[in-house]
């Protein structure tokens, strides 16, 4: 188990792994958001939170397809599936490496990006807190979406219109989260329904992706 | 006959006519797939037999 | 392929729905009729919305099977898991436009009923965002029936999609719920049923119910039946093609 997360990883960050694309798209949505919305700080400041969660979810959502297109065209997904590792492993190990090489990243690089956006000065520790929390769902549902779409050819799109609708509830609580904690209210509620959103999917969705990626294997 | 729907009767009319028409061409299309499936299971069944 | 259900019971099924089919549709054209009729010529304005309350006869059916169809979806689909029940799945797959047409029902009537009561075609209520997110994970569904070739793989796909997704529906739907009270507190948008169906008002209300449920049975009898057609034309093509 230990050896595929690593070998995972160390594709991740050789060439065309996508590794830094994620955090680069990041960069970008932030950048482009005050030009479409306006230089106004103020104005800014209030959508921060929403803004980098939006701009997280979608550089994370960049990157699902290369979660196991990669391992099923070269085969090797079908190696795994006969090795002895159970599949649902298998799915939450990709999750894990998944998550190590965009959601965390993005979480580490919100700060910075806040700066861009003017983000008040008690939000960065939520921001980052329910990043940290909340990421690892967005990974474990979009590896779900991937194993759903693995069989077809050019399935980006529809992986998109599969996966994004299950990203509401997280969405909704992690930027709930970000936004109460930069203007200083109270944050337990949506902090503890964004983790169990987390904790609920990663017990959960693996069982789903196994299934779903035994039926593609088929 | 007709009722008098008074300020709004832009509203309602226009809620009726859209419903309607949505759920007249949901009709339309199931039949229209309906009769173009059994026109086809019916050639390839022709073929089978004939 | 190959199994006992494949031509066996489908054929049951598709003799069942020549028998049924035509009286529900008969049916539910009635109902539909004289449930609409009643409610846009014979019931009186409400005297707070005026005569936008006629739109209820439409926008109140639509919405409930908007949910309906989703739930008949799940347990026909966690049917075709279990029992491996070809019609089941293909049940599923004909009600899945059916439902997609009533959540679009429901999301323009209430749009076109809100604008002069609201005063906006649309707001972030939480029962109208919920409806838009039911809209969009029926737009998944079908999507994911299409784009693929394999009819068994697809059905347990869409099967396993549409178990999961209700699950993040109904999570959505409270997570909505939640994020607008956080948003704008006491500005409640809510029409409550409870309070605006009179007397008068409901029985008219109670026949297109009937109608919307009887038009949907219709459909998916209709639907469920080409489905089996298609799929019996493809298996017979496709042993013609063996020799």
């Amino acid at each position: 188990m230990i050896s595929l997360l690593i070998r995972d990883l160390k594709l991740a960050f050789r060439a065309g792994g996508g590794f830094g694309l994620g955090l680069a798209f990041f960069l970008i949505v932030t950048v482009l958001v005050p030009f479409g919305v306006g230089p106004n700080s103020v104005l800014l400041s209030k959508i921060a939170p929403g803004i980098l969660w939006l701009g997280a979810l979608l550089a994370c959502l960049l990157s699902l397809d290369r979660i196991l297109a990669l391992d099923w065209e070269d085969g090797s997904l079908d190696l795994l599936a006969t090795s002895p590792l159970p599949l649902e492993g298998v799915v939450t190990i990709k999750s894990l490496a998944h998550w190590l090489t965009t959601g965390l990243p993005l979480t580490l690089a919100a700060p910075l990006f806040g700066l861009l956006l003017s983000l008040p000065e008690g939000g960065y520790l939520w921001l980052v807190l329910s990043l940290m929390v909340g990421t690892p769902a967005l990974s474990v549902i979009g590896t779900f979406g991937a194993a759903l779409t693995v069989g077809i050819k050019r399935g980006g799109l529809l992986l998109s219109l599969l996966v994004l609708p299950l990203y509401v509830p997280t969405l909704i609580f992690g930027a709930e989260l970000a936004r109460r904690g930069a203007e200083g209210l109270a944050t337990t509620t949506p902090l503890l329904m964004l983790a169990g959103i987390t904790f609920g999917v990663i017990a959960l969705l693996p069982f789903a992706s196994a299934l779903v990626l035994r039926v593609n294997l088929r | 006959m007709m009722p008098d729907l008074g300020k709004y009767a832009d509203t309602v009319l226009s809620a009726y006519a859209v419903s309607i028409l949505l759920l007249i061409a949901l009709v339309w299309w199931s039949i229209v797939a309906a009769r173009k499936a059994r026109r086809e299971l019916d050639k390839v069944e022709g073929h089978r037999n004939g | 392929m190959g199994s006992i259900w494949e031509y066996a019971n489908p054929v049951k099924f598709s003799r069942t729905a020549g028998v049924v089919l035509p009286w529900v549709s008969v049916f539910a054209t009635v109902a539909l009729i004289v449930g609409l009729v009643w409610g846009f010529f014979f019931t009186p304005d409400d005297y707070r919305q005026g005569s936008t309350v006629k739109i209820i006869y439409l926008h109140v059916p639509a919405a409930l099977m908007a949910i309906n169809v989703w739930f008949m979806m799940l347990v026909t689909s966690l049917v075709w898991l279990v029992r491996r029940h070809h019609v089941s799945a293909l049940a599923a797959k004909g009600a899945a436009p059916v439902g997609i047409v009533m959540t679009l029902i429901a999301l323009v009537t209430g749009a076109i009923w809100g604008q002069p009561m609201w005063g906006t075609w649309w707001a972030w209520d939480p029962r109208l965002t919920s409806f838009l997110i039911l809209f969009l994970f029926y737009l998944g569904y079908m999507a994911l029936w299409e784009a693929i070739d394999n009819p068994d793989t697809a059905a347990d796909l869409t099967a396993v999609l549409c178990i999961v997704g209700s699950v993040f529906a109904v999570l959505s739907r409270y997570a909505v719920n939640f994020w607008n009270q956080g948003l704008h507190q006491g500005a409640s948008l809510s029409l409550d049923k409870e309070e605006n169906v009179a007397d008068v008002f409901s029985t008219p209300l109670y026949v297109c119910i009937a109608g919307f449920v009887l038009l949907f049975i219709a459909l998916v009898f209709l639907r469920t039946r080409t489905e089996i057609h298609k799929r019996r034309a493809k298996a017979l093509l496709a042993r013609e093609r063996l020799g």
